[in-house]
């Protein structure tokens, strides 16, 4: 039943295949193709995990309101998550008209496409903060596509699969994201900790104008969020005399642990940076 | 007379499935923190029980489902499932002898194993540290075993899986 010698190299044999998997799919994006298709494999079982939480949704609504009720009132949910998408923006661009920036700029700006996807599972590793959604390339979604929720921006997708995407939150300890600060247009970098409540900037120095309740917003630098969209609001500013830079914390404002409806942006110049990113 | 043939595999592949969607409930963070890990803890019992049937190709197999449940990197969870296998895999006579508490210690350590190879072999790639509260889910998990160990054994002997 048990035989020792040959059990010690099924062990020696596994645990390398395992180790160079690892490098593997740490060091080559070509991993990344092959990982979307096995994803497939545990589609069912997030489905399965979510369906308590989608009958319980069905069964309210039966026990609600007719069909064509819930269908109006669907429809009209999305329209609100859109129409509040624009209020978002909105805020941003008064704050830019006031300053009379340069019209040629804000003209560049084209209304972007959307897709609402639902939330269908997250991660119950602590130190990874990341949710499934039920949108995959078959239905758009692509790697480095921005995701928001009604209140402000949550994430991006790192992975898809057919019918799955996984969505990076921006408080990831490895996430980072260019903000500016709605008020002065200061940009700086906000990263994510591993925490859901806060991020923290990092890089500004002491001297910096920055204060307690300030918004920020994306400013669009890297290419791969769009501008304008709210990232988090400042709650913490302390300074430390003797050291260069000041200890900055900031709360998300998007409803990164509660969220079930996103949205997923589509600008043109994403996917074509997505595209040249594939070939 | 009848020879049994079925060995009646599939009721230990269904409650690994159960473990599967246990570990990807949609949790509180808080509790998070102490979630034990089911599909290891289910797939222990299978090993002590039937070694000559769940050995280290099923050990891989279910890790890199893990892995990719979970979105780590492919085969960091399977490595610590077969590292921890293989562990019990070695001891399994003995641990049938022992009474349940001297199981449910052994678990912890197993598990604390697990979570020391997952954890860090995850941290290459990472910056989060957050001290030694990644150990949090092994007592868990060797307190939950107490519990667990008389439900699957149950299900062994109802539906004689061998």
């Amino acid at each position: 039943m048990f035989k020792g010698r040959s059990t010690v190299k099924k062990f020696i044999t596994y645990g390398l295949i395992c180790i160079s998997l690892i490098i593997a799919d740490y060091q080559f994006d070509q991993m990344q193709r092959m990982r979307a298709w096995l994803s497939l494999a545990v589609t069912p079982v997030q489905w399965l995990v979510d369906v308590p939480q989608r009958s319980w949704t069905w069964l309210d609504e039966r026990l609600q309101v007719r069909d064509e009720l819930i269908a109006e009132n669907k429809q009209l949910r999305s329209q609100i998550l859109l129409a509040e998408r624009r209020v978002q923006k909105l805020a941003a661009l008064t704050v830019e008209n006031f300053r009379l920036r340069d019209l040629l700029n804000s003209s560049e700006q084209l209304d972007e496409k959307v897709i609402v996807s639902e939330l269908i599972g997250i991660n119950a590793d602590p130190f990874i903060h990341q949710v499934v959604i039920n949108n995959g390339f078959n239905s758009g979604a692509f790697v480095g596509q921005p995701v928001l929720d009604a209140t402000g921006v949550m994430g991006q997708v790192t992975s898809t699969s057919a019918f799955t995407s996984r969505v990076l939150l921006i408080t990831d300890a490895d996430h980072a994201i260019p903000v500016q600060v709605n008020r002065n247009g200061l940009r700086t970098v906000a990263y994510g900790l591993g925490q859901y409540n806060y991020l923290e900037l990092q890089d500004l120095s002491d001297t910096a104008d920055i204060e307690v309740g300030d918004i920020l917003v994306s400013s669009g630098l890297g290419l791969r969020f769009p501008k304008g969209y709210p990232v988090a609001q400042v709650i913490e500013v302390r300074h430390f005399p003797g050291q260069d830079f000041a200890k900055v914390l900031a709360k998300p404002t998007a409803q990164l642990n509660r969220s079930r409806q996103l949205l997923l942006i589509e600008t043109p110049q994403q996917q074509t940076l997505a595209q040249q990113e594939g070939d | 007379m009848v020879i049994q043939r079925s060995h009646n595999r599939w009721v230990a592949i269904f409650t690994l499935l159960i473990a599967f969607m246990l570990s990807a409930l949609p949790i509180p963070e808080w509790v998070q923190w102490g979630w034990p890990e089911w599909v290891l803890l289910v797939f222990i019992y299978w090993v002590i029980a039937l070694p000559h049937r769940f050995g280290l190709g099923w050990a891989f197999m279910l890790g890199l489902l893990l892995d990719l449940l979970q979105g780590n990197y492919l085969g960091v969870n399977a490595l610590a499932m077969v590292v921890v296998t293989f562990f019990a895999m070695l001891m399994y006579r003995r641990l049938r002898m022992y009474r349940s508490w001297q199981q449910a210690f052994v678990v912890f350590f197993l598990v604390a194993i697990y979570q020391c190879i997952s954890y860090w072999s995850q941290g290459i790639g990472s910056n989060a540290s957050s001290g030694l509260w990644f150990l949090l889910p092994a007592p868990i998990s060797g307190l939950l075993w107490l519990w667990l160990f008389v439900v699957l054994r149950g299900v062994r002997r109802a539906f004689k899986v061998a």
